[in-house]
């Protein structure tokens, strides 16, 4: 056969083709990293800053019992969609690292499938161990417990504050105008007030014995109307304590320059505070009542796909492997934050904030999983970033459980 | 065409060709490519058919038939298009369409699909995938009930549980035999081994996983005791189901309550009170999430408000970006004006910086007690920019307008100079007023050129979702709404909201207000080209 001068055209147009072959390949066969492989390989999606920490028990799972880990890592923020759309292609991941509010979600999408602690289910600590489990049946193996406190600037208020009022007050005496920053933003943030609403004995959702109970909405009880009448009187018309313009970035500057002594955020700034040379002090939160401030505890763990077809090597691996206190603390290192092992949890302890961390952490409730609780954070934070500004409390707290009530029983 | 005189030549030369035919020889060998060519050409195919055989054996053995079958028709249309001596045409638009398919077509109608199921959180899989999650998590763990230690045996390829009990004593059991008694080999406290049965390493037990997952050893001949599985090969638990499947007749019963749910057709097992068991699974529901788009009063009423902002924001955006970049560029055309080529980079700029970027910076600036403009620009005053339902609408408008008029100015400034002066001159000797001369012959003779693209520019605006994201997030948001959407809000910002905030995602319902917001778009788009068509007589 005779070429003529169009194979040129015709040799660049097959490369084209060539490419976007392999292009189509790569996305609709293999999806995406990590395709459950039939034996021998477990394929574990990892949040990426903690691949490194993970490596050396993948290895030594591996050696020990022959079965190939791969690590992949992800970005945290994709994780849980992607895990989601990809376990019913049946490609997906055996195990994703994840959080346990995900797992209403992941659950009534029957994407995971349950794991038994067995009897090492009493080496954890109680709050994650009652994250971890969803309607009675526990789901995740827990690596993490996190939540927030106050950093304290040590250098301008020597001692911690007692209550709310005398946190402003040490803060006050030391010259400071705004002593206290919490990041809100324009449409509130309720994780970060969550502890002042519990002071007041207003929870979301009563619960039982498997866990929150969505059908008992108790936000809006009278504990709930004091709660946003003192939200009220702390916002702009009152001592301006709150301020929906301070966010994240504004509350870590302040504290960071000195400006405000006292910081409610969690361990994932302290990194920020101390490179700045602020001599960090980890408080409780200071109550505004006589009850114990309770922040949400958020727990992260480990997921089994429920289209997994190594879920015998994922039990072990997950159970066996990284519910050791070796595994708990080399993953500890990765992110300083409380291992959920009770034994990590003490050796880790002995550092002074990670300690100030499990001290607050041990008053700290899990947050819902529930699906419920999406409906919730669709008008809380926006009601609470309403009263701060000078709506009137009560009403605007009567409006968020009535809409949060409709959203539920849609 | 390079084989006819190649043909020529090796047809009419039986001889030892002349200068001349060697000459017309070698430009056909040099137009050809020669064999190199050739060469390259067999290689590229053969890649390709390579990857679709690789392709068709994955999807085969996936057992996706429809797409296998494609892939394989493709490969073989594209073989027959490249060794073909014709198809000339098809050999340059082979690749385009194949790419316009991939990525235009396919999504369309996969957005249409979807459009008509149900997918969605809870509707996320097939049913056998609901089925078998539903059975896994109904799965109780015995209360108080111990661990056991247990090895995993094999009879003939019958897998076996090997059993330590609490007192030391080896049990055996089976899928269909209970737990009994058995004379086994003891590691320590553990059984290790029984005659008759192979005792599996722990690699073969990662092998057959899914056996192991499926065996179940009846504690004792009451199934009311429950059953003994092993979640990793080594221990065992005792557990009981609160769930029983009735493949036949296609029924979820509850053993505790003695409820009945059963398929009745809405993608999930129904009760007769109407609860739900969920996972459920993925059906296609006709025109159901196109009805719930315009009659769920949840949905219906900020609708309409946010339709009828989104037009305005449409349209104010390209009118404000038109005239702003038109402006500057008449100013910036005019010979008298010096250092033209510096300010023509200045004006550019807002265009090199990613918007999302530049979204994020303005809102910044925008904060209400700490920002650059109301701290610096307005001496410390408090103007809720973003926070304030209209001030927001003011700011967003601002923003794309500092973001959107770079490229009217760009268009502008190309068209304005394809327009001969000697109209300009022309005009200007018959005594036409320069305000004339621009509504009269210049505006007209640009809006030839530019309107399509005015046209292009709405559309783009009407779903320009990353500057509402990233400045307000639709905020402020209207906390009379019952769905969180907020004052600035579009159309295309508001079903991410409702389909893809919290934690139950819908899309169905994003696909079918996608295909809304398309058709309308789409309208609007061919109405205004008809209507430009009107402009071009001019010329």
């Amino acid at each position: 056969m005779r070429v003529n001068k169009k194979s040129l055209l015709a040799a660049g147009a097959v490369a084209v083709i060539a490419t976007l072959g392999l292009a189509s390949c790569a996305g609709g066969d293999s999806g995406s990293e990590g395709e459950a492989s039939s034996s021998g390989t477990l394929t574990v999606w990892v949040d990426a800053e903690r691949v490194d920490a993970l490596q050396a028990a993948a290895d030594a799972y591996s050696e020990e019992k022959g079965v190939k880990v791969e690590l992949v890592g992800k970005d945290n923020a994709d994780i849980k969609d992607d895990f989601i759309q990809q376990v019913p292609t049946g490609k997906g991941p055996d195990i994703t690292m994840g959080a346990h509010d995900w797992l209403g979600e992941l659950s009534t999408n029957g994407v995971v499938a349950p794991i038994e602690l067995g009897d090492s289910a009493a080496d954890y600590l109680p709050v994650a161990i009652d994250a971890s489990t969803y309607e009675g049946t526990t789901y995740m193996l827990p690596y993490a417990v996190e939540n927030i406190a106050v950093l304290r600037n040590a250098d301008l208020v020597p001692e911690a504050a007692t209550s709310f009022d005398d946190m402003i007050a040490k803060g006050q005496a030391a010259g400071l105008t705004q002593p206290f920053v919490v990041e809100q933003g324009a449409e509130g943030n309720p994780y970060h007030l969550y502890p002042f609403q519990t002071a007041f004995g207003a929870p979301v959702f009563g619960s039982n014995d498997e866990g929150y109970d969505p059908t008992d909405l108790q936000i809006g009880n009278a504990g709930g109307e004091q709660f946003a009448t003192w939200l009220g009187s702390q916002g702009k018309n009152g001592t301006g304590v709150f301020n929906t313009d301070i966010d994240g970035d504004i509350a870590k500057q302040a504290f960071i320059d000195g400006t405000a002594a006292f910081w409610l955020t969690g361990p994932w700034n302290v990194g920020a505070a101390t490179d700045a040379g602020i001599n960090v002090a980890i408080d409780s939160v200071p109550s505004p009542t006589a009850e114990v401030a309770s922040p949400f505890a958020g727990v992260k763990g480990f997921f089994v796909s429920s289209e997994s077809k190594n879920k015998v090597a994922a039990n072990d691996f997950l159970v066996n492997y990284i519910g050791t206190e070796d595994v708990q603390l080399e993953l500890f290192k990765a992110g300083n934050v409380l291992p959920a092992l009770s034994a990590a949890a003490e050796t880790a302890s002995s550092d002074p904030i990670v300690a100030g961390f499990a001290a607050v952490g041990a008053e700290a409730v899990p947050m819902p999983a529930i699906p419920a609780m999406g409906a919730v954070w669709q008008y809380w934070g926006i009601a609470e970033a309403d009263i701060i500004n000078g709506a009137d409390p009560v009403t605007t707290w009567q409006k968020l459980a009535a809409d949060v009530q409709a959203a539920i029983s849609k | 065409m390079s084989t006819t005189i190649d043909d020529e030549v090796s047809v009419e030369t039986p001889q030892k060709p002349t200068k001349k035919q060697r000459r017309a020889a070698n430009i056909a060998d040099a137009a050809s490519g020669g064999l190199k060519m050739l060469l390259a050409k067999l290689l590229m195919l053969g890649l390709v058919d390579a990857i679709a055989i690789y392709g068709v054996i994955i999807l085969a053995s996936a057992e996706q038939w429809l797409v296998a079958a494609i892939v394989a028709v493709v490969a073989v249309i594209v073989n027959w298009i490249y060794f073909s001596r014709r198809k000339l045409p098809a050999k340059y638009l082979t690749p385009g369409v194949i790419f316009l398919v991939v990525f235009q077509v396919f999504v369309l109608v996969y957005t249409g699909y979807i459009a008509f199921t149900n997918y969605g959180t809870g509707h996320n899989g097939s049913k056998e995938q609901a089925v078998s999650s539903l059975m896994a998590s109904s799965l109780q763990r015995v209360e108080d009930s111990p661990t056991y230690p247990v090895t995993v045996v094999d009879q003939g390829g019958t897998l076996g549980l090997l059993v330590t009990d609490p007192d030391g004593e080896a049990l055996l059991g089976t899928n269909d035999e209970p737990l009994a008694p058995v004379d086994a080999e003891m590691d320590g406290d553990k059984a290790v081994a029984v005659d008759g049965w192979t005792t599996l390493q722990f690699g073969e037990v990662v092998t057959r996983t899914d056996e192991i997952t499926a065996l179940a050893v009846p504690f004792s001949d009451d199934p009311n005791d429950g059953a003994l599985r092993t979640p990793d090969g080594s221990s065992a638990y005792l557990y009981l189901s609160n769930l029983e499947y009735d493949e036949a007749a296609g029924t979820m019963t509850n053993l505790d309550t003695g409820t009945v749910y059963s398929d009745i057709g809405t993608g999930a097992f129904t009760s007769d009170s109407g609860e739900e068991l969920l996972p459920g699974w993925q059906i296609v529901v006709g025109f159901d999430n196109f009805v719930r788009a315009v009659t769920d009063e949840r949905l219906a009423g900020p609708l309409v408000y946010v339709t009828l902002w989104t037009f305005a924001f449409a349209l104010i955006s390209v009118a404000s970006t038109f005239f702003l970049g038109l402006f500057l560029a008449i100013v910036f055309n005019d010979m008298r004006m010096k250092g033209r080529k510096y300010y023509r980079v200045l004006m550019i700029l807002p265009y090199a910086v990613p918007s999302f970027l530049s979204a994020l910076i303005w809102a910044g600036m925008m904060n209400e007690s700490f920002g650059f403009i109301n701290q610096v620009l307005f001496g410390g005053a408090s103007i809720p920019w973003l926070t304030d339902p209209v001030l927001a609408k003011f700011s967003v408008l601002l923003v794309n307008l500092w973001l959107g008029f770079p490229y009217m100015f760009l268009v502008c400034t190309g068209a304005l100079q394809s327009i001969p002066e000697e109209l300009q001159e022309a005009a200007t000797v018959d005594g036409a007023k320069p305000w004339a001369v621009f509504r009269l012959i210049k505006l007209p003779l640009l809006l030839v050129s530019v309107a399509p693209l005015l046209i292009a520019s709405f559309a783009f605006n009407f779903n320009n979702f990353n500057v509402i994201y990233m400045l307000t997030d639709g905020g402020p948001r209207d906390s009379n709404a019952p769905i969180p959407v907020g004052f600035t809000d579009i159309l295309i910002s508001m079903v991410y909201k409702v389909a893809f905030t919290g934690q139950t995602r819908d899309y169905g319902l994003a696909s079918a207000y996608s295909i809304i917001i398309f058709v309308i778009v789409a309208v609007i788009s061919v109405i205004a080209f008809r209507r430009t068509k009107s402009l071009e007589e001019l010329n």
